[in-house]
C-alpha cells in the first residue's frame, strides 16, 4: 500500500516537474515563430535565409518567409513560361536571373565562376544544395509568402513561380503582423 | 556524465549524420526524435563542429535532457534523453 502511495507521489512529481518546464517555456517565449523578410536576390543571402529557416524550423519554430524584390527570382521555376508580358516585364523577366540556379554572389561573382566555385564547395562540404534546402522546406511546413506588389512591379507572374506546398501571395501587412506575432525577425 | 559513463549508456537510436553540413545533424535529429519513446536516449553522430554546440540549445529548447558529447576521431557523439 505504502509502497503505491509512494509511486503515485513519485508519478506526480514528475508529472509537475515537466510542467513547470512548460510554463517556463512559455514564459521565455512569444509566439515561437520566425518572420523573415527576404529582398535580396544573391545566391549567398538567398542560402543564408533558407539555411536559417531550416534550422528555426527543425526546432519546431513556425517559419514565415516574406519574398519580395530580388528576393523573387529565387522562386522563379525556369521551366515554366508564362504569357501575356508586355514589354517592360519581358525585359525584366529576361534580364533578372531565371530561378535560383541562376543567382549570383553578392561579392566574388566573377561573371557567373563565383557561384560555381560555391555550390562546388557546397557539394564537397556535404552542404544540401539549394534545390533541396527548398524541397526540405517544404516538407517541414516553412510558409514563403510572396509580395504581390513587387511581383507585379517586376512583370513576374504567379503562373512562373515554383511548384511549392506552402506558398502564398499576400501584401506588406502580412508580414508586419507575422513580425509582430513573431519572436524573431530578421530582413535579409 | 563522464566519457565512460556516456559511451556506456542503452542508445535506442543511433543516428549517423556525419554526411551532412549545419544544418542537416539537426534536421536528421529532428526527423528521429518522433521514431523513439519519452525517455529513450538518442545518439547524433555529426562531423560537423557546429552540431555539438546546436544539439544542447536544441534539447533546451525542446524540454529534452542534454547528456553529453564524446569525440570520437573526426567526428562527436552527442547523447540527448526524449522528454515528451
Amino acid at each position: 500500500m505504502e509502497e503505491n502511495n509512494l509511486k503515485t507521489i513519485e508519478q506526480l512529481q514528475q508529472q509537475i516537474d515537466k510542467l513547470q518546464k512548460k510554463i517556463t517555456k512559455l514564459e521565455n517565449n512569444r509566439k515561437d515563430q520566425l518572420s523573415i523578410a527576404c529582398v535580396s536576390g544573391d545566391l549567398d543571402k538567398i542560402l543564408a535565409t533558407m539555411i536559417i529557416s531550416l534550422a528555426a524550423a527543425a526546432m519546431d519554430t513556425k517559419v514565415k518567409i516574406f519574398f519580395s524584390f530580388w528576393a523573387l527570382s529565387a522562386l522563379r521555376d525556369p521551366k515554366k513560361h508564362p504569357k501575356g508580358k508586355d514589354l517592360i516585364s519581358k525585359m525584366f523577366g529576361f534580364m533578372l536571373p531565371n530561378g535560383k540556379d541562376k543567382l549570383s554572389l553578392s561579392k566574388m561573382n566573377m561573371a557567373g565562376i563565383g557561384p560555381k566555385m560555391i555550390k562546388y564547395l557546397m557539394r564537397k562540404n556535404n552542404v544540401l544544395s539549394l534545390e533541396e534546402m527548398f524541397k526540405t522546406a517544404g516538407e517541414l511546413g516553412i510558409e514563403i509568402i510572396v509580395c504581390e506588389m513587387s511581383m507585379g512591379l517586376m512583370g513576374f507572374k504567379k503562373e512562373e513561380m515554383i511548384d511549392y506546398p506552402h506558398l502564398s501571395y499576400a501584401g506588406a501587412a502580412t508580414f508586419v503582423t507575422d513580425a509582430g506575432e513573431s519572436a524573431a525577425q530578421l530582413f535579409v | 556524465m563522464t566519457q565512460e559513463e556516456l559511451k556506456a549508456l542503452n542508445v535506442a537510436k543511433s543516428v549517423d549524420a556525419r554526411g551532412t553540413a549545419c544544418p542537416g545533424p539537426l534536421l536528421e535529429a529532428k526527423k528521429a526524435i518522433g521514431t523513439i519513446e519519452d525517455g529513450d536516449i538518442m545518439e547524433i553522430l555529426s562531423a560537423d563542429e557546429g552540431t555539438k554546440v546546436d544539439i544542447p540549445k536544441w534539447c533546451s529548447k525542446q524540454g529534452h535532457d542534454y547528456l553529453g558529447t564524446v569525440e570520437e576521431n573526426g567526428y562527436y557523439k552527442i547523447y540527448m534523453r526524449k522528454n515528451e
